[in-house]
């Protein structure tokens, strides 16, 4: 055992037991813990954001290269703020109503590119898709499977009649579909937070108390 | 003979039909280079691209393996390059002749998007036919779903115990549709809220988010008549850091102890510290996400769970406004256009052969 005397680990291996003891119950070593990492996230945040997203994308261009159109980005960006003003807080909606309009309009073509089209693409029954999986003559069942399921799920989010009769039917396949896909996901996301845990343990063995390399 | 066989291996063919242009369909700043293969291209270590933009003086841009005769170079948009390519074998070097000049430019229109804009037209004009339905007086019928009638009860069961409601958005931005779905249902949910007079908390992870959620909440007490219930203290932004986030959300857990938590919006790895702590409390809690990732732990820990598009009906199914049931009839129709495609394509795919997979690129 050879413990370290470098602060910065003993103040991490401290703050990493500190949330541990939450496994215990609600303490005032996890509320200090949980307090101090909230405080420094928001520290860290606001300076990032004003030295790296308002610094290169706002204020260089405007105040230093003088590129005058950004004082509309400004302005919008400003109404924000105006919500501390009762007289005038309405006017928040304004850059509101910008923000969502700009990302809806942004996220619908991508997303019916990428969860529509694509899938639609790999769901097709096509000689050149049975090839894709790489499975010999056994990739028809594989391909056949998926566009079972692919329809089935669908009907199981068909909201407009009940699952009643064939729609019933299919969507209780669709549901054993989903679920195995959860179940699929499930495994696979545990894995990776088990090997966080270890992370975290490697870390007090080894860097702060020495025991493990 | 020797002397043949000497110039075969210590000569070295250039590439030849070298073509340079603007790459179609891009938004500039992209100049495409193709070429014949050298003759000797399998004993080459590949092609080096060079560039000028006078046609005397070159410089080396890329490099590329051998087999491949195309390139894509980064360039400046209205100003003219010249290009050749150089075939390259240890340190033997054949040059291929000169391109013509070429500049790049932004496109208007991306054409091999072409299908993309096709998928837009049908389902937006689907929508928009059923909102339209709707709004000349036509209901539209939902199916139950099982997490939304659960809605009242959570509501109802903190209003007994004299308890608050948390309502928690993940960590999504506003570009998220998971984002953009809970900002429904928490108006929805505010309403009923301000209806019993059950305090309604809203903790979250983006100063946007923050600033929306805020506004709805109080626009929801104001439409039901009750202005006066809205607690700025009680819509707040946390921090913007994943775990921060999760472990201030367990606190206001424990520590406020709330008798229902909605869980509704983009979650990432907090889904599952979260969703447990909450079951440890004893609160009813309904959850709901489109990542799939995230999704088994909510079913696991959660005791109703609004899977992916499930979330994006929530808002209909509570508040049943003609609008809004009008844009989920919409959705249902793009599912049957979505299913009809799998089907003729497939038949397409399979009895003839047409490329029938390139319209989907």
């Amino acid at each position: 055992m050879n413990i370290t005397s470098d602060p910065w680990i003993w103040i991490g291996g401290l703050l990493t037991l500190c949330i541990f003891s939450f496994l215990y119950k609600d303490n005032p070593f996890y509320k200090f813990a949980e307090h101090l990492f909230v405080g420094v996230a928001n520290g860290y945040f606001l300076t990032f954001t004003v030295h790296r997203v308002l610094g290169p994308n706002l204020f260089v261009p405007l105040f230093v290269q003088g590129r005058i159109w950004y004082v509309i980005s400004l302005t919008v960006g400003m109404l924000y703020i105006l919500r501390f003003v009762p007289r005038v807080s309405w006017l928040v909606r304004i850059p509101i109503a910008v923000t969502i309009g700009y990302y809806t309009g942004a996220v619908i073509p991508a997303t019916i590119q990428a969860d529509i089209i694509r899938q639609i693409q790999a769901t097709i029954l096509t000689p050149q898709n049975f090839q894709s999986w790489n499975a010999g003559s056994s990739g028809i069942i594989w391909s056949v499977i998926l566009f079972v399921g692919v329809a089935c799920t669908l009907s199981y989010f068909y909201f407009s009649r009940e699952h009643k009769g064939v729609l019933g039917v299919t969507s209780k396949i669709g549901v054993i579909f989903i679920m195995v896909g959860f179940g699929a996901a499930f495994g696979y996301t545990v894995m990776a937070r088990v090997s966080l845990l270890i992370g975290r343990f490697q870390f007090i063995l080894g860097p702060w108390f020495g025991i493990i390399e | 003979m020797t002397i043949l066989l000497l110039s075969g291996i210590f000569t070295l063919a250039p590439p030849t039909g070298i073509q340079a242009y603007d790459t179609p369909d891009d938004r500039g700043g992209s100049i495409t280079i193709e070429w014949q293969l050298s003759s000797n291209d399998v004993g080459i270590e590949g092609y080096e691209i060079y560039r000028s933009e006078d046609g005397v003086a070159y410089e080396m841009v890329g490099f590329i393996g051998q087999g491949r005769g195309r390139y894509q170079d980064e360039t400046d948009d209205n100003r003219e390059y010249y290009y050749k390519v150089a075939a390259l074998r240890d340190t033997v070097r054949a040059f291929s002749s000169s391109s013509q000049p070429v500049m790049s430019r932004p496109q208007l229109f991306d054409l091999g998007a072409t299908n993309l804009f096709i998928a837009m037209i049908i389902f937006c004009s689907i929508t928009l036919y059923f909102i339209q339905t709707a709004r000349r007086g036509k209901k539209f019928e939902i199916r139950k779903i099982a997490g939304l009638d659960a809605v009242d009860e959570a509501v109802g069961r903190a209003t007994e115990m004299g308890k608050p409601l948390l309502y928690c958005m993940g960590v999504g931005l506003v570009d998220s549709i998971a984002t953009i779905a809970s900002f429904n249902i928490l108006g929805a949910i505010a309403e009923k809220t301000g209806q019993y007079e059950t305090p309604l908390i809203v903790p979250t992870s983006d100063p946007v988010v923050y600033t929306v959620a805020r506004e709805i909440v109080k626009e929801s007490y104001t439409s039901i008549g009750r202005p006066d219930l809205f607690d700025s203290d009680k819509v707040y932004f946390v921090t913007d850091s994943q775990f921060a986030y999760a472990s201030a959300i367990d606190g206001i857990m424990l520590r406020e102890k709330p008798a229902a938590n909605f869980l509704v919006g983009y979650f990432q790895a907090e889904s599952l510290i979260l969703a447990e702590t909450g079951a440890m409390t004893g609160a009813i809690q309904i959850a709901g996400t489109d990542n799939v990732s995230q999704l088994p732990f909510f079913v696991t820990a959660c005791d109703y769970t609004l899977i992916g598009e499930e979330l994006y009906a929530a808002s209909a199914y509570i508040s049943q406004q003609p609008l809004l049931l009008g844009a989920i009839k919409g959705e249902d129709w793009g599912k049957i256009v979505i299913l009809s495609t799998l089907l003729v394509a497939s038949l397409i795919g399979l009895l003839t052969k047409f490329p029938i997979l390139n319209l989907f690129r």
